[in-house]
């Protein structure tokens, strides 16, 4: 009954090769759009926006930032918290240098400068892959981090390595500092996503993204074939760290104001983003925002369920936390290895048959 | 999900209270690598005011309400805790967490609430005229240092000349605070300086204490935190420093630090900002609090070094909320009247032996341009089965300090946009 294709027509090659071919998914796409962009915004408060919205936002960004490159051209990187991090200091270094410099090119050159941070330690991934790339990329995750505790130039010089984001405004409201409302924060976050999940979308189904593919599936046989390994593999970890760079920068500036970079973007981080990408789908867009979804959402609704609701010791709630998110993990692996994303996928074709599955 | 969620929380704002009370926050972890510091603080933070409600009727005869909220010294859930709790009419934070404390400074002063960091978190938040709802009476970590470096003096017959120290410290905006001071100092009284930084949680620690016996330091002054503390005491008995020359700082210098070493620990000196020992406070919470059954831990931490300073943590609060309410004369006081509160709080000997508690801290008056209290701290040193307090409060040098805090305190007021309130001259 959903999801069918029978009488939608596509009378050209423009219309056959849109990214929703099926009028129901298009549609439920819109209505997304339009409460996430139209609704949401005007009934948000501070507690939904910090706890739940914008993280989910921001790690959403990073997780298809990962999933471009673990994903889509099947590079495995544990390097993703080191390079929020440059796309954070880049932002501070930015807004502190060019104080008059907009909240929108800042993030971009954020995401610009991770991307050439990327791309310079993507260079391994020529030679090596696997576990051992994973490797190379932990060395880039602690180097990274090392370099913004040791060079003090990078926190101008604060007293406590700790960098703090100024005030910033886009057309006359507040995105960044305290002052910032919520659903601007929101919003600007918003923004950046819909325009990445846009880009990341367009770019899969493209040359590039086949090339990344085939690169994932067989690099051997994708070289035979014509596929570049050098620009396939270098332009993944590009784009890739570009998302992830814009992601570290929200994180710094709109989300939290002020970062201690071992702790804001240290291991913990990346391996954050690659379970939402493992829990979401690799090589899936929407296994992206199912998995950061997930990952946000699930520690905020236990403490919610065990300890306001149920009354329980905040110690032992957080302790059975690490129970049940443990458990749920293992137990999404063992059930459904291909995540969230495959879930969904199942669910459309089983509401394609409904209500006549014969 | 969702809709489990919505339920909740229309459920928990139908069960608001309408009824007064003065509510506390208490963003605690009893959970992650600093869970042993954490434990006993929230404990006596909690039982303190549990003391209030069950022996006075709570302050002002407003009963107190705690909310505890689980950070696990993540910065990222410290600001889910305050958000989560801000609009729960909290009156003051205390997050125990430097981290934390960085992210709260400018939300708590736009949200006006005041933050109180007690010998923790940005140093110059001393500075009222800029930091308006941010306080750290009775000590901050630059005391601490200026503390150190004047025993050191005094065991040195004033001179420090030619002396090496070295910093050894938790790789974070909590370590790196005494920084700055150590090296005004050392370019003042002639020592050399060497950082030895140890990266969270710090469970690992052989780099920094192989380099440490090879260059074999005077003096090693200890910024720690959490089981990094309870590590870098056994490395130093390993590599056979000698454990009175190795002086840690209030949070390094608690029961659970030097248990596990016991008495091989025996001479390790720890700075503390409030007294130990027996008080008759405690015979009074383990009457009305633990006996009762209403403790907020096992009860078995009371009289503990965190303990007590948790204790006094909450003990300065309902002071200052006692304070606000009779400014105000309201008894439900708002966050902005608990901030006035603060601001004019003053301890004397005289209260503090009123509340069964004396001497705990030193004597000090907050005002509108000082926040920071006198910054004296005592010397107290682990004799292999309990901490003995070697000294009466030691004053820091506010010569050296003073400067700084301005220094510091100007370049977060012109990076945040901050106007200087101009406060009446004392």
């Amino acid at each position: 009954m959903f999801y069918r294709e029978a009488g939608d027509f596509k009378t050209s090659y423009t219309a056959d090769n849109q990214t929703f071919p099926i009028r129901f998914d298009r549609y439920r796409y819109y209505i997304v759009l339009a409460i996430g962009a139209g609704i949401i915004p005007f009934v948000i408060t501070d507690y939904w926006a910090s706890a739940i919205l914008i993280p989910f936002v921001i790690y959403a960004i990073a997780a298809i930032g990962l999933n471009i490159l673990t994903g889509y051209c099947g590079q495995v990187s544990l390097g993703t918290g080191g390079f929020m991090a440059v796309g954070a200091y880049t932002s501070y270094k930015l807004m502190t240098a060019f104080p008059g410099l907009d909240m929108i090119t800042i993030t971009i050159l954020s995401g610009a400068m991770t991307a050439m941070v990327g791309l310079a330690f993507g260079l391994p991934s020529l030679r090596i892959k696997g576990f051992y790339l994973a490797v190379a990329t932990l060395a880039a995750q602690f180097f990274l981090v090392w370099v913004f505790n040791k060079v003090p130039w990078f926190y101008n010089y604060s007293a406590s390595g700790q960098i703090n984001a100024p005030e910033r405004f886009i057309l006359g409201h507040a995105v960044t500092g305290p002052n910032a409302e919520a659903w601007a924060k929101y919003l600007f976050c918003l923004v950046f996503l819909f325009a990445l999940a846009w880009m990341a979308r367009n770019l899969t189904r493209g040359a590039m993204g086949r090339q990344w593919m085939a690169i994932r599936d067989m690099d051997i046989a994708a070289e035979i074939i014509g596929v570049n390994p050098l620009r396939a593999k270098l332009s993944a970890f590009a784009v890739s760290s570009f998302y992830v760079g814009i992601s570290g920068a929200l994180l710094f500036t709109v989300y939290l104001g002020a970062v201690e970079v071992g702790e804001a973007y240290g291991i913990q981080k990346s391996f954050l983003v690659l379970f939402m990408i493992i829990i979401g789908g690799l090589g899936s867009l929407f296994g992206s925002f199912a998995g950061a979804a997930f990952m946000v959402l699930l520690p905020v609704a236990l403490k919610v369920l065990l300890v306001d609701t149920m009354g329980w010791d905040t110690a032992l709630a957080t302790h059975f936390q690490f129970v049940i998110v443990g458990f749920l993990i293992m137990f999404f692996l063992i059930v459904e290895p291909h995540g969230l994303a495959r879930l969904w996928a199942l669910m459309k074709e089983k509401l394609r048959l409904w209500p006549f599955p014969h | 999900m969702k809709k489990l969620l919505t339920t909740v929380a229309a459920g928990a704002m139908l069960a608001t209270p309408a009824f007064a009370d003065l509510m506390f926050p208490d963003l605690s972890y009893r959970t992650g690598p600093f869970a042993a510091g954490g434990i006993p603080f929230s404990d006596g933070y909690q039982d303190y005011f549990t003391l209030l409600n069950q022996r006075d009727g709570g302050i002002g005869g407003v009963p107190v309400r705690v909310v505890e909220c689980e950070t696990a010294y993540n910065t990222e859930r410290g600001v889910e805790c305050y958000e989560a709790t801000k609009g729960d009419g909290a009156l003051v934070y205390q997050p125990l967490s430097t981290g934390i404390t960085y992210q709260l400074i400018p939300r708590a002063t736009a949200d006006g609430i005041p933050l109180h960091t007690m010998g923790y978190g940005r140093t110059s938040a001393v500075n009222g005229e800029i930091f308006s709802h941010v306080f750290n009476y009775p000590a901050n970590y630059w005391d601490a240092a200026s503390v150190m470096i004047n025993v050191l003096l005094e065991e040195n017959g004033g001179s420090l000349e030619g002396k090496t120290i070295t910093l050894l410290y938790h790789n974070s905006a909590y370590g790196r605070e005494p920084i700055r001071t150590l090296e005004t100092l050392a370019a003042q009284h002639g020592f050399t300086l060497t950082q030895i930084a140890v990266d969270s949680p710090g469970q690992e620690q052989g780099n920094q204490w192989l380099q440490i016996r090879r260059e074999r330091p005077d003096y090693v002054l200890f910024w720690g935190w959490g089981v990094m503390n309870q590590v870098a005491i056994q490395e130093a008995i390993n590599i056979r420093y000698p454990l009175e020359n190795f002086i840690g700082n209030w949070w390094a210098g608690a029961d659970h630090d030097v248990a596990s070493a016991g008495a091989a620990a025996a001479g390790y000196r720890a700075l503390n900002m409030n007294r130990l020992g027996d008080m008759p406070v405690f015979a009074e919470i383990q009457q009305h609090v633990i006996d009762a059954g209403l403790a907020a831990g096992d009860g078995t931490n009371l009289g503990s070094v965190l303990y007590t300073r948790g204790m006094y943590a909450a003990m300065l609060a309902a002071e200052a909320a006692r304070t606000a309410q009779e400014i105000h004369g309201v008894g439900d006081i708002t966050a902005e009247m608990m901030r006035d509160g603060m601001e004019a709080l003053v301890m004397t000997n005289a209260r503090m032996d009123e509340l069964g508690m004396p001497g705990i801290g030193p004597e000090f008056a907050v005002s509108c341009a000082d926040h920071g209290g006198t910054g004296q701290a005592i010397m107290t040193q682990w004799n292999g089965t309990e901490w003995v307090t070697l000294t009466d409060f030691i004053a820091p040098d506010d010569s050296v300090t003073g400067p700084l805090v301005l220094e510091d305190s100007a370049a977060y007021a012109a990076e945040a946009g901050i106007e200087a309130r101009t406060c009446p001259a004392s």
